[in-house]
């Protein structure tokens, strides 16, 4: 029989390794659930991994948009992974990205044709304060009336999608459209593009404002004062109570710190590569965050990784889906079996698993 | 009346609405019984839906796809049991894994069933009682989930009540390590709960995509399983007020339909989120109250047990 002997203190070892032996795991079982689609596995599992990196014929297009759709991931990964560690739960990012997109593009158009340099930046930081406004809700109701997060915040991702319906049908549509939903696309106005910076890289201001992120994660967790507190809430909350460190402020800037994130990626993606407030505008990013944060091991290093790995598996996807006629739900399928093996794998690195004999009863 | 919708319909519906939120929630009222808290409901309640479709399609038995639902959304909640009961793993984050994971798998498994129509899920023949002017037409035609889902009601009241296996898991529910120190498997206990809560989420999400809709499209389940979670929260974690939450919501639905079929001068979008909206002033009031909410709930939902003796 196998037993679970309690760590006395985390595996430092396997807390580095065990997401690679979750993405190896994922693929084995991935690899297993091409196999019963009747694609051939190991094909597959090149196409994705492989293929947009260092194939002669599509890398030249898909290696930029591994930074186009990693910048959204970790950004909002970053701001998720601060309330996860100190155990507060936003999985709401997926309504804040849309807010911020709908504050950016209404910000940009309202003032729409005065062509300025100014309205870019007043556009990013419209759209900021919307993610920060949304997240403000489950936060507010929180601290006052200690309603669930969790449910308030994810419940209001289907409220921010009716929204998007209305603006993109109603006050924000094309005038010029002829009557089709959809805003004018902001990325062909000059004054509130957000443009590739580098020609062949897929380097946008969202790109530069993720790794911005990163490194003021990194010295928000490792230096300050605040990133300890973070952390001490997360691990022993009486401890942290006893230290003075007060739960409802914590609340309100780990929510508000990754609304205002995941406002950030929704400006900078409806002003670059969507172009358009759209009724289909989000696809997900806000949920696949939440993969990415656990991948990267709560820590902005680690999701820097994890967002590029997770940006290759949906421009993989894209390319599987196109060479071998896999379907897109199967890289969503796959997206969530990695999750399962991370947080399986985790075991290691809080027990230690040891053969035991069955003792005589 | 309310615009021209007839009341007894109006009831009719509602009844039929509040199905799936009502099973799934009781589903889950047992597992935060025993303390466990899993938010995959909707990953499970799509995976029902789904494979509830695919079976009585396949079978062109609709029975026969309820049956399948619930196996498919228990094998789904075998999942969290094993990974949170056994690997000890995050119970909120592996809630949500099952969620995404269910959404993604339910689209590709539905991908070559979109636009069939399932086998039609006939009415229980109530004789008499269903010429009964107005209660007839509003409670006495319907399909047997809406009678069953009740019924199970009643069963989980009763038995958490009740009966001894009840008095169990509660108790496991409340305090594990005691539980654990009387004897009682609480690994067990709790794996079995989630396996319970699974099958009901697995039929809530079937009777969506066999009755109520009825037909497969992606992302069906449009956020009931989220409802359901709020509703247990609502219900104080007891049985009869989570019956009262499913028709409360059921009707805030079916309302918010009617008045969009009725050609309401209120935007469409305002009234489909109104569900929501409602579902988190709701969790407000209660939650507000002195905490009272937060006392109701089971004392260990939540923790993971590790028997370490």
């Amino acid at each position: 029989m196998l037993r679970l002997e309690k760590r006395p203190s985390p595996s430092v070892f396997w807390e580095r390794a065990s997401p690679f032996l979750a993405v190896a795991l994922t693929m084995v079982a991935g690899g297993i659930m091409f196999w019963i689609l009747g694609k051939n596995p190991f094909e597959a599992i090149r196409t994705i991994f492989w293929d947009p990196l260092f194939n002669d014929q599509f890398a030249a297009y898909s290696r930029p948009q591994l930074l186009v759709k990693a910048a959204p991931l970790i950004l909002i990964a970053i701001g998720l992974s601060l309330g996860f560690r100190a155990g507060i739960w936003n999985i709401g990012a997926e309504g804040q990205y849309i807010m911020g997109a709908i504050f950016g593009a209404a910000a940009g158009l309202a003032v729409y044709p005065v062509e300025s340099r100014l309205i870019f930046p007043v556009m990013i930081l419209a759209g900021a304060f919307g993610g920060f406004l949304w997240a403000m809700i489950p936060a507010l109701l929180k601290t006052v009336f200690r309603t669930n997060e969790i449910l308030v915040s994810l419940l209001l991702v289907y409220v921010a999608q009716n929204i998007l319906a209305m603006m993109a049908l109603g006050a924000l549509r094309n005038p010029e459209g002829g009557g089709f939903p959809g805003s004018r696309n902001l990325s062909q106005i000059p004054s509130m593009a957000n443009p590739e910076l580098i020609a062949g890289t897929g380097m946008h201001w969202g790109v530069v404002a993720a790794f911005m992120a990163v490194i003021a994660g990194y010295i928000l967790l490792q230096r300050h004062i605040l990133g300890f507190q973070i952390k001490l809430a997360g691990q022993a909350p009486r401890a942290a109570r006893f230290a003075g460190v007060s739960p409802a402020r914590l609340v309100v800037l780990c929510l508000g710190i990754s609304g205002v994130l995941a406002g950030l990626a929704g400006v900078f993606e409806v002003t670059g590569p969507a172009g358009q407030i759209s009724i289909d505008f989000n696809v997900g990013y806000g949920f696949t965050a939440i993969i990415v944060a656990f991948l990267g091991r709560l820590n902005p290093v680690g999701i820097l990784f994890a967002g590029l790995l997770m940006a290759l598996t949906y421009i993989g996807g894209e390319l599987a889906q196109l060479m071998l006629g896999l379907p897109s739900a199967a890289i969503q399928a796959f997206q969530g079996m990695l999750l399962f093996f991370l947080l399986a794998t985790d075991l290691l690195t809080n027990f230690r698993v040891r053969l035991a004999k069955r003792e005589g009863a | 009346m309310f615009g021209g919708i007839d009341p007894a319909l109006l009831i009719a519906a509602l009844m039929v609405n509040s199905v799936p939120i009502m099973l799934a929630a009781t589903g889950e009222l047992v597992v935060e019984k025993a303390g466990v808290l899993n938010l995959g409901v909707e990953g499970m309640m799509i995976m029902g839906a789904i494979c509830g479709f695919v079976t009585a399609v396949v079978t062109g038995n609709p029975y026969l796809g309820f049956v399948g639902g619930a196996l498919g959304a228990m094998a789904l909640s075998a999942v969290f049991g094993v990974l949170t009961q056994v690997l000890q793993t995050n119970q909120v984050a592996t809630g949500l894994a099952l969620t995404l994971f269910g959404l993604g798998l339910s689209s590709l498994i539905g991908q070559s069933y979109v636009g069939i129509k399932p086998p039609a899920t006939g009415d229980v023949a109530l004789g008499p009682l269903a010429d009964i002017p107005f209660l007839g037409v509003a409670v006495f035609s319907h399909d047997w989930m809406v009678y069953a889902s009740i019924a199970l009601v009643a069963g989980v009241w009763w038995a958490l009540k009740y009966s001894r296996m009840g008095l169990v898991l509660r108790a496991v529910g409340e305090s594990h390590e005691a539980a654990h120190a009387l004897g009682y498997k609480v690994t067990r206990i709790r794996f079995i709960a989630v396996l319970f809560g699974g099958a009901l989420a697995g039929l809530g999400g079937a009777y969506i995509s066999l009755v109520r809709v009825p037909q497969w499209t992606d992302g069906i389940t449009a956020g009931a399983g989220w409802i359901a979670l709020a509703i247990v929260v609502f219900a104080s974690w007891k049985p009869w007020r989570v019956l009262a939450g499913a028709y409360l919501f059921g009707g805030i639905s079916v309302l918010q339909l009617n008045l969009q079929a009725a050609g309401s001068a209120i935007p469409v979008e305002y009234l489909s989120m109104a569900p929501y909206l409602i579902t988190i002033l709701v969790l407000v009031i209660m939650s507000s109250g002195r905490g009272k909410a937060a006392l109701a709930a089971p004392a260990c939902l939540g923790q993971n047990f590790h028997a370490s003796r």
